[in-house]
């Protein structure tokens, strides 16, 4: 089975780890993977700030770029909904450029979605002995639908305990550009959502994106808690190997 | 208008409204109530979402057909005695009220449960020409004496304290009221009832209309519809011309799912449907009944295929509850009569204001959390991404924003470009990083510093890693 990496730009120029991670683990379930150099940004950025002729001519790119590829996995559900839920309307009048994203709709998946529908494992043989709580991103959560799959990939992990997170699928306030046009309410979510994790007690929030994780973890780094932010790859890599 | 829908921008009010603390528990603290009870209610009924989707269609099939649902309704309406008016403004509304008030020598005014009357600042236009007007239900009282738009759709004063209510009933009592709810109702009630008796006139809204029969539901829970539509001798009823339904039938489905979106109730205290004016051989009822259908640009949503569905909603107020950014702010910080995701994407088109509307497309996150509750389903995140893109359109968007957008697709279209500028970023950004984060940054970063640290770009770019592990 071959997977093509789609990396989104918060990961590959912050995260690269959370590639990593979801390398390593697709690997081990004997997935072939492989990194086209040409792909950059699903265009979200543009797009939900409503700048869609700009959203266009970025998204042509990521099309041309995995144009040949068999499966396309991202470690982030929002970038995923993106390009399922927005790319047929964008180039509705682009009959070339309709018919790619039509066929990468139908092959790209978030990386909890691949491993449930695609990879069909769902216990890694992870270890994991920590307290965690687990923040529901609303993209992911509302329009593809992966909490049973993140559910799974949790409770199959040893020795986790899984604390349940007051207002989970309430939004953590980035919203991408929202962050920064609306920076006060931004911060008042962001500081309800953070408010709710500590008092889960848990020593690590993970989630499945890494826009969230972002936002997160800045609050909680900047309230010196030692709560760690782990995307979902990295904390069942790291169960992994322990 | 009043003084808060003044001037400002969603984050100018927003900003204001994160002050208050009081206001910001109080709202936060109501919608986990009703968020809890919603939930309670729709479980127990079993099959929720294809109620949803029943709901969906009725809403969608008389508003693709509403030219012929309205005057089916008009002539149902006038068969029973009573007189249709079509306002397609909000002024034209308000006259024809006041000409009827005006014909039947009306003086005190008593009303109840219209968000409509609030769209066309009804009660202003009646006070300025000396009229005695009395909103006579409670939270719409507390409102209308704290002289306060509503800031929710269904609990129009979420946001108040009985700490400010019964300073604002001590007030009108010239006596000071215990803030005690029993004292509380007991002092709106004494009041209210002589309202009732003294009124010649009553003003409702009109949760739906049934074309196949000329009437007029009523939800309420305190009873105050029935006593404003059926004690003064006039009663008029204002509605926006899409809440209507075609049959009781379908109206059984609306009300199935409107009080458990709304407050999670299974029904209301009282479901009034009215026919008309008092016939011969009614014992009570008014003599005179005015149907006033008002336009006020629902025509152009209904002109416009994309935002059409907005005309679905049948103002449960569940997309309010649930909506993060409504949980933080409230409802006045939208700067509309109806706020909430829902007045995000009509306010504009209502008030044919794009360039001042327009923009509270962009107060929300997109979570979708608006679409996943909504009574009829319409998918109200899209909509507000595509208001955003018509805004962008119309170039309503600042320019300094325009041009970092050009910027970003002139890097981004390119791989090349995009790992030069990437390059230049982590260099640029080496004097602010402090053990691993930008914690103090420059704007337009400091948006997001000022509250969060930013975590610093990677020393490798994953595509760098990988390139090096696999060449």
């Amino acid at each position: 089975m071959k997977a093509s990496i789609f990396i989104t730009c918060i990961c590959d120029n912050f995260y690269p780890q959370v590639g990593n991670a979801m390398v390593n683990i697709l690997e081990k379930c004997g997935v072939e993977c492989d990194f086209p150099t040409e792909q950059v940004c699903c265009g979200q950025p543009a797009l939900n700030t409503g700048y869609w002729d700009d959203t266009r001519e970025v998204a042509k790119t990521l099309l041309r770029a995995f144009k040949d590829s068999e499966h396309v996995v991202a470690p982030s559900g929002s970038c995923i909904t993106a390009i399922k839920e927005y790319y047929p309307i964008i180039f509705e009048h682009d009959p070339e450029y309709l018919l790619l994203a039509r066929e990468l709709v139908s092959k790209a998946y978030e990386f909890t979605q691949f491993m449930h529908q695609v990879v069909k494992i769902t216990d890694l043989g992870a270890r994991f002995p920590y307290k965690v709580t687990y923040h529901a991103s609303c993209h992911a959560t509302r329009l593809l639908g992966v909490s049973p799959y993140v559910h799974q990939l949790l409770s199959n992990i040893k020795d986790i305990e899984l604390i349940p997170l007051t207002h989970a699928e309430n939004c953590c306030g980035f919203g991408g550009t929202f962050s920064v046009k609306q920076p006060e309410v931004s911060e008042a979510m962001v500081d309800e959502k953070v408010f709710h994790i500590k008092e889960t007690g848990a020593d690590v929030v993970t989630a499945v994106d890494m826009g969230c994780l972002m936002n997160i973890e800045g609050r909680l780094k900047k309230e010196g808690s030692k709560i760690r932010a782990l995307h979902i790859t990295q904390l069942l890599d790291e169960g992994m190997r322990l | 208008m009043n003084k808060i829908h003044q001037g400002k921008t969603f984050r100018e009010r927003a900003r204001e409204a994160l002050k208050d603390d009081f206001m910001r528990q109080a709202v936060r603290k109501a919608v986990d109530t009703l968020e809890t009870r919603k939930e309670e209610a729709t479980d127990a009924l079993g099959n929720w979402d294809q109620w949803r989707e029943q709901g969906k269609r009725i809403r969608e099939h008389a508003v693709e057909n509403l030219d012929y649902y309205l005057s089916q309704l008009a002539a149902n309406v006038r068969n029973n005695g009573g007189t249709v008016y079509f306002a397609p403004e909000a002024k034209d509304a308000r006259q024809i009220i006041l000409e009827i008030i005006k014909k039947h020598g009306g003086k005190h005014i008593v009303k109840s449960k219209s968000m409509v009357t609030e769209e066309i600042h009804l009660n202003k236009a009646l006070i300025k020409e000396g009229l005695d007007v009395v909103e006579t239900d409670l939270a719409e009282y507390i409102l209308q004496l704290a002289d306060e738009p509503p800031s929710h759709i269904v609990v129009p004063s979420i946001h108040k304290s009985r700490d400010q209510i019964a300073e604002l009933f001590s007030n009108v009592a010239r006596e000071k009221i215990p803030n005690d709810t029993p004292s509380l109702t007991a002092f709106s009630r004494k009041v209210l009832r002589e309202k009732f008796l003294q009124a010649d006139i009553g003003i409702t809204g009109c949760n739906f209309a049934i074309a196949d029969t000329g009437a007029i539901s009523l939800v309420t829970n305190e009873g105050n519809a029935r006593l404003t539509n059926s004690l003064p001798k006039v009663h008029i009823a204002v509605m926006g011309m899409e809440r209507l339904v075609p049959s009781f039938a379908d109206l059984e489905v609306l009300l199935t799912l409107l009080p458990r979106s709304a407050t999670g109730q299974k029904l209301t205290s009282y479901i009034s449907i009215t026919n008309g004016p008092k016939k011969p051989e009614d014992l009570d009822g008014p003599d005179y009944f005015y149907l006033v259908i008002l336009d006020n640009g629902r025509s152009r949503i209904l002109a416009d295929t994309e935002f059409r569905q907005s005309l679905h909603c049948i103002r449960c107020g569940a997309c309010f509850n649930v909506c993060p950014v409504y949980r933080q702010v409230g409802g006045h910080s939208y700067g509309s009569v109806y706020g909430g995701p829902i007045g995000s994407v009509i306010s504009a088109f209502l008030t044919n204001d794009m360039e001042r509307y327009g923009g509270l497309a962009y107060a929300s996150t997109l979570c979708a959390a608006c679409s996943t509750v909504c009574a009829v389903k319409i998918p109200l995140h899209d909509l507000l991404l595509k208001l955003r893109h018509r805004y962008v359109t119309h170039k309503y968007t600042p320019a300094a924003e325009r041009t970092v957008f050009k910027l970003w697709r002139t890097t981004f279209q390119n791989p090349k470009t995009y790992r030069l500028a990437i390059k230049m970023a982590q260099k640029a950004q080496s004097p602010l990083v402090n053990n691993g984060y930008i914690i103090k940054g420059p704007p337009p970063l400091s948006a997001w510093t000022n509250s969060r640290y930013f975590p610093k770009a990677a020393e490798k770019t994953f595509r760098e890693q990988w390139q090096q592990q696999h060449h």
